[in-house]
């Protein structure tokens, strides 16, 4: 049998690239050190550039152990831009805590190349391989800050759960191929249509287990706890991967999974997966009303966008996928952006994390106050911004779904998310004090971070006609 | 036959890209250069225009379509613009005359403060009306309804230092919303009605071949809410009282917005949706009837005021009331020329006053005026010229557009003698209350206060030039749609393609047109008579006249703002008060504010169970997960 190796392109660049920039690493001075950035950055885009040009295939490699469709091509165009703004807003932030910039780039590039498998994934051996891959990278990136304890506690929490959660899901996958007999997804999908295994309370179990797995994955309540220490404790510009990149990837991994070839089986986790929405939008705005750390406040906001994004998984099918595709899209943006300027308060060792280091911000940094305006508006939902379109899309796939419910309550969940960051907003231009905030001239790249981040926000929310359609041919691609 | 005209988008485009350079970097800028740049893009726009009307083929659409708007099954709309005869010459009425008056405002702004932020604001008038125009659905119609209003309400309060000019903003645009609302009402009711028949659209070709399928009640219903948009932004009874406050703004504003341009949104908007008014017979009737009064009263009102724009504001009313007369009786092709011939005069009349009021450095009261004629010698002539074309003077624009509705009133299937007098009597006081204004402002003795005499001079060039320009167009535009009589109308089988063949208006009398054409003559020839004797000459019944109980209140405009201010003003004010000092506070604040503490008391209990020890979190894992399990089992 001839091996097909084009649908690897895309992430044996990303891998080439993580190589060559730990190699290169060791022989390069302290002060050259911003040569890594580039070569990342052109690795990542050469990626970008393959995956752009095998859009519309759809092969198979390694025995349809991998599946390049537009939907894996989707995620891993959505994975490298990530990594790049990651890499982008994490330039000056490397360097005012001395981390090694060369592991670092390196690991983000890898915990890429574990996405990428995860989205590409026909096989559950390879999905688990995928997630490791990536949960190992961004497990390491978390404690990268040594000096500070609070970030190798994070470091700690964050690898034992994660490991309780891999056990789940491993046995999952166990159970599963003891049922179905295979770990192929196609074929699992095939055994389920033999009526004897479809009942079969074995095949059941492995896929709940596999549930909670990845629902661990996405932080979803009450698989949520270790998100606010976590991400709190990490480094800002690994919060915001993680915030961003890991969850899109676990949620690639479900809709393939689960939207896709155990969809036949979907009434029997319809509820349970619509109670987890609810609660994990709920506790999530919740809990964010009463933080002082507007990093701690982002860390529940984006348990409440898990919520919202379980909205679309509930309601499923062509609507559902296209929702879920196209609120990852403008959550990406407007998150990556509100992490950013996060970090554009960053000085030195203060952190300046704390609602109150933001008061005046609008003043002082015009730019960095309504770039933050933008993001906690567009979360918030309000029109015509990114976060709303997105919402509109989810809310309306529940009810095309029938889950009339799942909109209200959604709806009033985004409500009670104005609370939290309007404050933000009210604290930049209402009150005095507070922290300065970097000039442009000492953060270009985080500035450059943030200006993509301000366009996608407004593109996608006043004209989301071509990424709605871009989002639904992708998911379609599945079938 | 739709034909793609990829340079469509450029007429908008161009002046909000010009109002935006002056609005982001005006204040870097030179003043001067701001308004060459307002100019330089409106210039632009106007030669896209001028395009656009030349290729455009007799029956054929031009379309520009840029991309989805709101995709959401089964709703569909495009932002995409579209361009046939009745857009056309919108089109060259607002840019074309809104040329004139960017170039004109050179002069007249000259030496302002804000003359960035005033062309800013000029230019995205204009884009928001072409918006207006070009829009190929509803949902675009009304954002620059909408953007248009906003911009009316900012060059209203321009001068904002002074109290008075805001107030007169606010009452624009609060009688406005009142219109507009009753339109959002008129396009949802549209929407949901048509989307109850399969079709859920708000293009306007869509609408037309569908709107067959309405059942009657709610077509009128629904065009009597068009309606009433209409009333807001075209001003005529009962939304009438917001535009000569408007006069506030600066005059050249007054001329392209509030004279030419804006407040003929509802007469374009009745023209686009004719297929709709069509089918509703009973809507049609309350437009003429609506129309010929308003027309009538404002110029029972124009007669008794002493501002010299007040007199044209009411002027304004009182022609868009014609307008929406012709449009009433069925004959929109006649109320959208009527609407091209009154641009050209009403622009020149008060770009006129505008020269009258910057060589008096500010004056507007027409009883310290007289005798400009020897210190402005062109603003006079242009300012004659105008006031002969609005009177009706043979073979001016004004002659053949008015005849053509006052025909259309008398003699279409839907029009009555009723409606024909009040509009016969309307053309009369027209020539009276012109003339009146010329003779107080042009002729006689100057009563000019002396230090202002000493500074008298004839406006600039940048001014004056427009102004000569706007008189030759008075005259000449109406020769577009003479009667049949004469060499015909081009401007009627030009419009067929869009309003449709109109009923052929019953020629029992081949003579009628002729009869009732003198009739009018004969009535304008008598307003101007009696102008003449009261005003023309140095008499004493003008102060007699002046001190009689009619007099008074048509200098008080029937007292109709003062009956609103009690009626509806005072009521609403008072009720707001208690909503915002008694009821808010106490029950909606106490209300809002329980809430917010009940969630912030109940968040911050639950904040406790995030302890920071992974055994408590592994714990909530597995409970979780036996929950997910329980429930699998217990299924």
């Amino acid at each position: 049998m001839e091996t097909n190796l084009a649908p690897l392109l895309p992430s044996a660049e990303v891998v080439l690239t993580a190589l060559s920039v730990l190699l290169l690493d060791l022989f390069i001075r302290k002060d050259e050190k911003g040569l890594l950035v580039w070569i990342s950055l052109i690795g990542l885009a050469l990626a970008g550039g393959m995956a752009l040009f095998l859009w519309g295939s759809h092969e198979g490699a390694f025995q349809d152990s991998i599946l390049l469709d537009d939907f894996a091509l989707f995620f891993t165009e959505l994975f490298l831009g990530a990594a790049a703004i990651t890499i982008l807003s994490s330039v000056h932030y490397v360097r005012e805590t001395n981390i090694h910039e060369g592991e670092f780039y390196a690991l983000v590039l890898l915990s890429t190349f574990g996405m990428i498998l995860m989205a590409a994934a026909n096989d559950l051996i390879l999905f688990f391989l995928g997630l490791e891959t990536m949960s190992i990278g961004v497990y390491i990136l978390t404690g990268m800050w040594r000096e500070r304890s609070q970030a190798s506690e994070a470091a700690m929490k964050y690898f034992l759960i994660g490991a309780f959660a891999t056990g789940f899901l491993l046995y999952g996958i166990a159970l599963i191929y003891g049922a179905a007999g295979s770990t192929h997804l196609g074929r699992i999908a095939s055994a389920l249509g033999q009526t004897k295994s479809h009942g079969s309370i074995i095949l059941s179990a492995g896929v709940f287990l596999l549930f909670v797995g990845l629902a661990f994955k996405v932080a979803a309540v009450p698989f949520h706890f270790w998100v606010p220490d976590v991400y709190d404790g990490a480094p800002t510009p690994v919060s915001a991967f993680m915030a961003v990149a890991v969850k899109a990837a676990a949620f690639a991994g479900w809709a393939r999974i689960f939207l896709y070839q155990l969809s036949p089986l979907q009434s029997e986790w319809t509820l349970p997966l619509k109670a987890l929405a609810i609660l994990t939008m709920t506790v999530g705005n919740l809990l964010a009303i009463s933080q002082s750390s507007v990093k701690r406040m982002l860390a529940y906001s984006s348990i409440a966008h898990a919520g919202y994004l379980l909205i679309a998984l509930v309601a499923g099918g062509e609507s559902g996928g296209q929702a879920l595709l196209f609120y990852l899209l403008s959550y990406a943006a407007m998150t990556f952006g509100a992490f950013g300027v996060l970090i554009a308060l960053k000085e030195g060792e203060n952190d300046h994390e704390a609602y109150s280091d933001f008061a005046g911000l609008g003043f002082k940094r015009p730019f960095l106050g309504m770039a933050m305006s933008l993001f906690m508006l567009s979360l918030a939902g309000f029109p015509p911004l990114a976060g709303f379109t997105g919402k509109f899309y989810l809310f309306r796939s529940a009810v095309v779904a029938g889950h009339i419910d799942l909109a209200i309550i959604g709806a009033l969940n985004s409500l009670l998310s104005v609370v939290y960051y309007l404050r933000v907003i009210v604290m930049m231009y209402m009150e005095e004090g507070g922290a300065e905030g970097k000039p442009f001239a000492r953060a270009p790249y985080l500035y450059l971070a943030i200006a993509i981040a301000v366009l996608g926000t407004v593109y996608l929310g006043v004209l989301p006609a071509p990424a709605l359609d871009l989002s639904r041919i992708s998911f379609i691609s599945l079938h | 036959m739709m034909e793609q005209f990829g340079l469509l988008r450029f007429i908008p485009l161009i002046p909000l890209a010009g109002a935006a350079l002056n609005i982001l970097f005006g204040a870097r800028l030179r003043p001067q250069f701001a308004g060459f740049l307002a100019c330089g893009a409106v210039a632009l726009s106007f030669l896209v225009s001028l395009a656009v009307f030349w290729l455009l083929p007799a029956s054929g659409v031009f379309r520009d379509v840029l991309f989805i708007w709101i995709d959401s099954e089964p709703f569909k709309a495009q932002l995409s613009f579209q361009a046939d005869a009745l857009t056309a010459v919108m089109l060259l009425v607002i840019t074309g005359i809104g040329l004139l008056i960017h170039v004109y405002s050179l002069g007249y702004m000259g030496d302002d403060e804000g003359m960035t932020r005033y062309f800013a604001y000029l230019n995205l008038f204009v884009f928001f009306m072409s918006l207006l125009v070009l829009a190929d659905n509803l949902l675009l119609l009304f954002v620059g309804w909408e953007g248009v209003g906003l911009c009316s309400y900012l060059l209203i309060g321009f001068w904002y230092e002074d109290h008075t000019n805001t107030i007169a903003g606010n009452k624009a645009f609060i009688v406005n919303r009142i219109g507009d609302f009753g339109f959002l009402l008129g396009v949802l009711l549209l929407f949901w009605e048509m989307g109850r028949q399969g079709v859920w659209t708000l293009n306007f070709s869509e609408l037309e071949r569908a709107a067959h399928l309405l059942r009657p009640e709610s077509v009128t219903l629904i065009t009597l809410l068009f309606f009433a948009g209409a009333t807001g932004k075209s001003a005529q009874i009962p939304l009438y009282v917001w535009l000569p406050d408007a006069m506030q703004g600066p005059t050249p504003v007054s001329a392209l917005i509030h004279a030419a341009t804006m407040v003929t949104a509802g007469v374009y908007m009745t023209a686009r949706l004719h297929f709709l008014f069509s089918l509703a017979p009973a809507t049609l009737a309350v437009i003429a009837t609506i129309g010929a009064l308003t027309a009538f009263f404002a110029a029972t009102i124009a007669v008794a005021q002493n501002d010299i724009k007040r007199v044209l504001a009411y002027s304004t009313v009182s022609q868009l009331g014609y307008m929406f007369l012709a449009a009433g009786v069925g004959a929109f092709s006649a109320a959208i020329f009527h609407l091209f011939t009154h641009a050209f005069f009403k622009a020149c009349l008060f770009l006129g006053s505008g020269s009258v009021i910057h060589a008096l450095g500010g004056e507007q009261d027409m009883r310290k005026m007289g005798g400009l004629r020897r210190y402005l010698p062109t603003t006079y002539w242009t300012y004659l010229v105008a006031a002969l074309v609005i009177s009706g003077a043979p073979l001016t624009a004004g002659f053949f557009s008015k005849d053509q509705i006052l025909w259309q009133a008398y003699a279409s299937p839907n029009g009555s003698t009723q409606l024909w007098l009040l509009a016969w009597l309307t053309a009369g006081l027209t020539a009276f209350y012109m003339f009146r204004q010329l003779f107080m402002v042009f002729h006689g003795a100057c009563r000019v206060a002396e230090p202002a005499k000493a500074r008298l001079h004839e406006s600039p060039a940048a001014m004056t030039v427009p102004l000569v320009l706007l008189a030759l167009g008075s005259i000449f535009a109406g020769w577009l749609g003479t009667p049949d009589f004469m060499w015909g109308s081009v401007w009627d089988p030009w419009l067929q393609s869009v309003l449709g063949v109109q009923e052929a208006v019953d020629d029992a009398a081949p003579g009628g047109e002729l009869f009732l054409m003198a009739l009018t003559l004969g009535i304008a020839a008598l307003g101007f008579l009696l102008a003449f004797l009261l005003y023309g000459r140095e008499s004493r019944v003008a102060e007699r006249i002046a001190a009689t109980t009619i007099y008074r209140w048509l200098a008080h405009k029937y007292y109709v703002d003062e009956i609103y201010d009690c009626v509806f003003v005072r009521p609403f004010t008072a009720c707001a008060r208690w909503l915002a000092q008694i009821f808010d506070p106490g029950f909606i604040d106490g209300f809002v504010n329980g809430v917010a503490s009940t969630i912030r008391a109940g968040s911050l209990s639950w904040r406790r169970i995030q302890s920071g020890d992974v055994q408590h979190y592994l714990f909530a894992f597995l409970a979780g997960t036996l929950l997910i399990f329980a429930y699998l089992l217990g299924r």
